[in-house]
C-alpha cells in the first residue's frame, strides 16, 4: 500500500469513522480505497486495527480521538 | 447382488447374527449392519487401534478382520463394556484424568486398556505406553491417557483386595 | 487480579463424557439413515494433468451404481465471486475446482469424479471403471523449483500480487508480501554478531483420527440437509450454498461429533458432492474418505524454504532481523506466510526488521491450518537462529529472550503494538521451572529452549439460554466440541449464574437453530463463544432480577444477584427456587447474545525440552519435555494441559519424523498412518505443564485462546537441544533417524558447528 501514499507508512488522518477514514485518504491518495475495498466493504482478508485491537465492524468502526489504526491481513487459525 | 453368508456369533455376550459379504471387514458390519458405530474407523488398514475390539478375549484391529472370519467366535465392543447403567472404572478413569479430547481414539483405547489391566493389573508407565502404542491419539499427547490407565488399574486393583 | 471464582479453574467431568466413553456419541461417519446410499471419488493418478475427456458409461451402467457426476454437474457460477472459506476469502473457482477438478488436476489425490451405489464396495469398484483421458504435465513440488521461471505452471491465469499491487506477470507466485520497521541496513550495522542460516521444513498433515465424511439428503421441497464432521458448520453451509449456487436458507448443516481437526476441518471436501449425489438420485448419500485420499487430498500444512538473519550488541540486544519466508500453498493460493510473517518476530521488541513472504503454488494438496498456521515453521527458523546468536554471545538462552522480549505496547512488524501480553511471565516460568533449574548430565544429550506466539480471533459466535423449572439451564451453542469446549463454555454460564457445572447442560445444534456461529478454529471458542455464553447468562440475570421483583413487588433495579442468590430489602431466594416461579411471573425465561467481540488476546507458548540422540542410529529420545503457556485464565484446567500436551507431541512429531515423502511426479510415498509416522504412546514421554495466567483485559474472565500457540515452539526448542547434543546445527524438519546420521557424519566436514 505504501506505493499508493509516496511510500509513506504512516499517515495523520482525520475521520471519526474507519469508513471516513479511508474516504479522506482516498482523496488525498487516489486509490487507496479500491485497494482496501470491494464495493462498499472491506476485503475479506483485511482487517482493521484500532490501538492494536482488531476491531470487527471494520469501516463502521468509530475511531476515538489520537487512536492508531493500521491496515492488517486477517488472522484465522486452525 | 452378490451372495451373503449366515454368521452366527457372539457380540457382547449376546447372540447374533448376521449376513454379509465375504469381502466386508467386521468392522464394516459391526457398524454398518449391526448399528454398532462405537467401534471407530480412522484408516482401515490396521494402524491406528480406532476399530480396536475383542476376539475372543484378544485385541484385534477390526478393519483386518473379515467377518466371516467371525463365525462361533466371540467378540466384545466398546458398548459392552459399561455394566448397564455403570461406566466400568475404567471409562470413569478416562473421564476423571480428562483422557479425551474428541474422542475418536477413546473407545479403542477403552476396550484396549481393559485387555491389559485384565492380563497384567500392575503394569508400569513403560509397560502400558508399549501395550497401547497400536493406538493413536493425536489429540492429547498420550499423557493424561497412560495417568487414567494407571489410576484405573490402582482403582481396579482396590476393589479386587477388598473383594478378596 | 485475584477474583475468587466459584467454577472457574475448577475440573468438573465434561458433559459430553458418557457418551463418548461408551461408544455412544454419534460422529459424521456414524449417521444411519433409511434408504442410505454410499459415495466414492475418484482421483486423479497424476500430480499435473490436463482432463481431456471423462466417459462416465461404464460405471453408471455398474449394477447398484445410482449416480455419477462430474464438476459439469456443477451449476455454472461467476468462479471471480469471493467466499468466506473459514480461512479467508478465497475465489469460488478455487474452492470449486478443488471440491471437483475442472479441467487440470493439480496434484495427486485432486478429486475428478464421484460415485453413489448401494454400498461403498460397488461405489468404489464402479468408479474404477470410469475413463479419464489425461495429458500428463510436468510437476512443480518444492517452492523454491516453482519460484524459478520457467517453472511449471499450475495456474495459466494466476498473476502475481506484488506488495499489494496486481501485476501481469505470470507465474506460480501468487503473492509477495513485505512488512517491515525501522531502517534494517542501519539496523545491521549496529549489530556486533549477526547469524544467517537457511531452513527448510516439509509438507506434514493435521493427522486427525477420524477421517473426512459427509452425508447429505437433498430433499423433495429443495432444502438440503447435511451432517458431517466439521470445524465451522457455518462455513459449510455457507461454502456448500456458494458452489451449488443456491440460498444459504435452503441448506441445514448438522455438526456431527468431530474426531480431530487442528485446523484441516474448516475447509468443505464432500458436502457439495454428496447435496449433488443426493440431488441426483433422491435418496440420503454417506461420503466417507479414505485415509489415503485423507493424506494425499485435504490439507496439509506447508513445506516453506526459509532464510532468517538477526544481529545483536554484545550486551545481548537484538538490533536487526531479517526474514525470508516462502512457502507452499499446494494447489491452490493461501499458504500461512501471512500470519508467518506476522508470527516470526513476535516475541521480540526489534527496532528494525523486514520480512519478505512468498505464497508459492506447487502440485500438492491444498494445504489448510494445522493449529497457529504457519508460525511453527517461521519459529523453527528465528528460534534457531536466536540459539546460535546466545551461544555465540554466551548468554544463557532464555536471557537473551528476556533482554529482548515483547511487552505491553512494543510495535510488531506489521504494525500494531501488542496489548497486555504474556511473553516475558512465560519467559519467566520457563526460566523457574524445576525443568529448567535441574542439571542435565550424560553424552549425546542436549537441552533445548524456545518461545513461540499465536494471536487468537475473535469473530461472532451465538448463545441461547433455557432456564428450566428445576433450576437448571439448558445451554444452546453452535461451535463444534472438539475438545471440551461444552465444558468450558457452560462453565463461563455456571459462574455468572451462580449454578454448578452440572447445572448447566450445553448442545451443539444445527445451523437453523442457533444464530450464526464462526469456525472451532483460531483459538476463538473458549474466548468468543464462551463470551456469548457470558453475556446471555447476564441476560437471564437480569430477567431472573425482573421476577424476583415481582414475586417481592420491588422495582427490578433493587434486585441484587450474587452467586446465585437473589436479595431485595430482606427478601432472599436462590437461583433454583427462583426457577421454579418463573411460570407464574411470567413465563420461560430464555437468556440470549450474539457477540463479535474484540480483544481476542495472544499467546506465547515456550517449550523446554532434553533430548538424548543414539550415535549407532540417529534416533532421537525425548528424555524430558516441558510446555508453558499464558492462557489469560484456564477455565477447565485439565483440558487446558490437554491441549498444551497435544499441541507439543504434534510438535514433536512435526520435528522428529513426520513428512510427505513425494517421489519425483508428486506421488506422496507415504500416504497411510503407517509410514506417515505420528507420535505413539512410546514415542514420548509425560509432558510436563506449567500454565501462566496473565488475564486477557479485552475478555470478562481474562480467557486467552489456548488451543494453538503450543505447537509453535516445540521444533525449534528440539532442534537447539539436538544441536546442543551433537554440536551440528539442525536447518531441516524433519530431523528424521537418517537426516540425524547424515548431519552426523558430516560433521567433521561441516563449517559451522553450533
Ligand atoms: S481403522 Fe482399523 S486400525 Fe485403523
Ligand atoms: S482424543 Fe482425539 S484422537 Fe484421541
Amino acid at each position: 500500500m505504501r506505493n499508493l501514499t509516496d511510500g509513506r507508512a504512516e499517515l495523520e488522518v482525520e475521520g471519526a469513522t474507519i469508513r471516513q477514514l479511508v474516504a479522506n485518504i482516498d482523496a488525498q491518495y487516489p486509490g487507496f480505497a479500491a485497494r482496501l475495498l470491494d464495493q462498499d466493504r472491506l476485503r475479506l482478508n483485511v482487517s482493521v486495527a484500532i490501538d492494536g485491537e482488531v476491531a470487527p465492524l471494520g469501516l463502521l468502526e468509530t475511531v476515538p480521538p489520537a487512536a492508531e489504526v493500521h491496515f492488517i491481513a486477517a488472522i484465522r487459525g486452525g | 447382488m452378490r451372495s451373503k453368508t449366515h454368521i452366527q456369533t457372539t457380540i457382547n455376550g449376546e447372540e447374533r447374527d448376521f449376513l454379509c459379504e465375504p469381502r466386508q471387514s467386521l468392522l464394516e458390519v459391526l457398524r454398518d449392519t449391526l448399528n454398532l458405530t462405537g467401534t471407530k474407523e480412522g484408516c482401515n488398514d490396521g494402524n491406528c487401534g480406532s476399530c480396536t475390539v475383542t476376539l475372543d478375549g484378544r485385541l484385534v484391529t477390526s478393519c483386518l478382520v473379515l467377518a466371516v472370519e467371525a463365525e462361533g467366535r466371540e467378540i466384545g465392543t466398546i458398548e459392552g463394556v459399561a455394566q448397564g447403567n455403570h461406566l466400568h472404572p475404567i471409562q470413569k478413569a478416562f473421564l476423571e484424568n480428562a483422557a479425551l479430547q474428541c474422542g475418536v481414539c477413546t473407545p479403542g483405547f477403552i476396550v484396549a486398556t481393559k485387555v491389559l489391566l485384565e492380563k497384567e493389573p500392575d503394569p508400569s508407565e513403560e509397560r502400558i505406553r508399549f501395550f497401547l502404542a497400536n493406538n493413536l491419539c493425536r489429540c492429547t499427547g498420550y499423557d493424561k491417557i497412560v495417568q487414567a490407565v494407571q489410576a484405573a488399574a490402582l482403582n481396579l486393583r482396590g476393589t479386587k483386595e477388598t473383594q478378596a | 487480579m485475584s477474583t475468587q471464582y466459584s467454577v472457574i479453574g475448577t475440573r468438573p467431568i465434561r458433559h459430553d463424557g458418557a457418551d463418548k466413553v461408551t461408544g455412544r456419541a454419534l460422529y459424521g461417519a456414524d449417521v444411519q439413515m433409511a434408504g442410505l446410499l454410499h459415495g466414492f471419488i475418484l482421483r486423479s493418478p497424476h500430480a499435473h494433468a490436463r482432463i481431456l475427456s471423462i466417459d462416465t458409461s461404464k460405471a453408471a451402467a455398474f449394477p447398484g451404481v445410482k449416480a455419477v457426476i462430474t464438476t459439469h454437474d456443477f451449476p455454472a457460477v461467476d468462479g471471480n465471486k469471493m467466499v468466506d472459506l473459514g480461512e479467508g476469502d478465497t475465489p469460488l473457482s478455487y474452492a470449486r475446482g478443488n471440491v471437483l477438478a475442472g479441467d487440470k488436476v493439480l496434484y495427486r489425490g485432486h478429486a475428478v469424479a464421484a460415485v453413489a451405489a448401494v454400498n461403498a464396495h460397488v461405489a468404489e469398484e464402479a468408479a474404477g471403471l470410469i475413463e479419464v483421458v489425461y495429458e500428463v504435465l510436468p510437476c512443480v513440488l518444492h517452492a523454491v523449483d516453482a519460484m524459478r521461471s520457467g517453472a511449471p505452471l499450475l495456474h495459466e491465469d494466476l498473476r502475481t500480487t506484488e506488495l499489494g499491487e496486481a501485476t501481469t506477470t505470470i507465474s506460480n507466485i501468487a503473492q509477495h508480501i513485505r512488512q517491515s520497521k525501522g531502517d534494517i541496513e542501519a539496523g545491521f550495522a549496529l549489530a556486533d554478531v549477526i547469524v544467517e542460516r537457511e531452513f527448510h521444513t516439509s509438507t506434514v498433515h493435521q493427522g486427525y483420527i477420524e477421517p473426512h465424511n459427509a452425508t447429505a439428503l437433498w430433499n423433495n421441497d429443495g432444502r438440503i440437509s447435511i451432517w458431517c464432521s466439521t470445524q465451522g458448520s457455518f462455513v459449510v453451509r455457507d461454502c456448500t450454498a456458494a458452489i451449488l449456487d443456491i440460498p444459504v436458507s435452503q441448506i441445514k448443516v448438522t455438526p456431527m461429533e468431530i474426531g480431530g481437526g487442528f485446523g484441516g476441518k474448516i475447509p468443505v471436501y464432500l458436502e457439495p458432492v454428496a447435496a449433488l449425489l443426493s440431488k441426483k438420485t433422491g435418496r440420503p448419500v454417506k461420503i466417507v474418505m479414505p485415509r489415503q485420499a485423507v493424506f494425499e487430498a485435504t490439507g496439509p500444512t506447508p513445506g516453506s524454504y526459509m532464510k532468517v538473519k538477526v544481529g545483536a550488541k554484545k550486551d545481548g540486544s537484538i538490533v536487526a532481523a531479517q526474514a525470508y519466508l516462502a512457502f507452499e500453498a499446494g494447489a491452490y493460493p493461501g499458504a500461512m506466510v501471512v500470519p508467518a510473517s506476522m508470527t516470526v518476530f513476535a516475541a521480540y521488541d526489534i527496532a528494525n526488521a523486514l520480512v519478505d513472504g512468498y505464497d508459492v503454488v506447487v502440485n500438492k494438496p491444498s494445504t489448510a491450518a494445522y493449529r497457529a498456521p504457519g508460525a511453527p515453521n517461521a519459529a523453527f527458523a528465528m528460534e534457531s537462529v536466536v540459539d546460535e546468536l546466545a551461544l555465540k554471545l554466551g548468554i544463557d538462552p532464555l536471557d537473551l529472550r528476556l533482554r529482548n522480549a515483547a511487552k505491553e505496547g512494543t510495535r510488531r512488524v506489521d504494525g500494531p503494538r501488542f496489548p497486555r501480553i504474556g511473553c516475558v511471565e512465560v519467559l519467566e516460568a520457563m526460566k523457574n521451572s524445576p525443568h529448567y533449574q535441574s542439571p542435565l548430565g550424560g553424552p549425546n544429550r542436549g537441552r533445548g529452549v524456545a518461545i513461540g506466539f499465536w494471536f487468537n480471533i475473535g469473530l461472532p459466535s451465538s448463545c441461547t439460554l433455557n432456564v428450566c423449572a428445576d433450576g437448571n439451564v439448558n445451554l444452546i451453542e453452535g461451535s463444534t466440541d472438539i475438545g471440551g469446549s461444552r465444558a468450558s463454555i457452560a462453565m463461563q454460564a455456571a459462574e455468572v449464574l451462580g449454578l454448578a457445572a452440572e447445572e448447566i447442560h450445553p448442545t451443539v445444534v444445527d445451523t437453523d437453530s442457533i444464530g450464526y456461529t464462526g469456525v472451532t478454529g483460531g483459538s476463538r471458542t473458549t474466548f468468543a463463544t464462551g463470551w456469548a455464553a457470558y453475556e446471555a447468562a447476564q441476560d437471564v440475570v437480569r430477567q431472573m432480577k425482573e421476577r424476583a421483583a415481582k414475586l417481592w413487588d420491588v422495582k427490578p433495579e433493587a434486585v441484587e444477584a450474587s452467586g446465585g442468590v437473589y436479595k431485595s430489602n430482606g427478601n432472599s431466594i436462590g437461583f433454583k427456587e427462583l426457577a421454579g416461579r418463573i411460570a407464574e411471573t411470567g413465563g420461560p425465561v430464555v437468556g440470549r447474545a450474539a457477540v463479535n467481540p474484540r480483544g481476542a488476546g495472544g499467546s506465547f507458548a515456550g517449550s523446554i525440552v532434553d533430548v538424548e540422540i543414539d550415535p549407532e542410529t540417529g534416533k532421537t529420545t525425548i528424555l524430558r519435555f516441558t510446555c508453558v503457556q499464558d492462557v489469560g485464565r484456564a477455565i477447565h484446567p485439565a483440558y487446558v494441559e490437554g491441549q498444551m500436551q497435544g499441541g507439543s507431541v504434534q510438535g514433536i512429531g512435526w520435528a522428529l519424523n513426520e513428512e510427505y515423502f513425494m517421489s519425483p511426479d508428486g506421488r506422496m510415498m507415504n500416504s497411510s498412518f503407517l509410514d506417515y509416522r505420528m507420535p505413539t504412546a512410546l514415542d514420548v514421554p509425560m509432558i510436563e505443564t506449567i500454565i501462566v495466567e496473565v488475564p486477557n483485559p479485552g475478555h470478562p474472565f481474562g480467557v486467552r485462546g489456548v488451543g494453538e500457540a503450543n505447537i509453535v515452539p516445540p521444533q525449534a526448542a528440539i532442534a537447539n537441544a539436538m544441536s546442543h547434543a551433537t554440536g551440528t546445527r539442525f536447518t531441516r524438519l524433519p530431523m528424521s533417524p537418517p537426516a540425524v546420521m547424515e548431519a552426523i557424519w558430516c560433521q567433521g566436514s561441516s563449517s559451522q558447528p553450533s
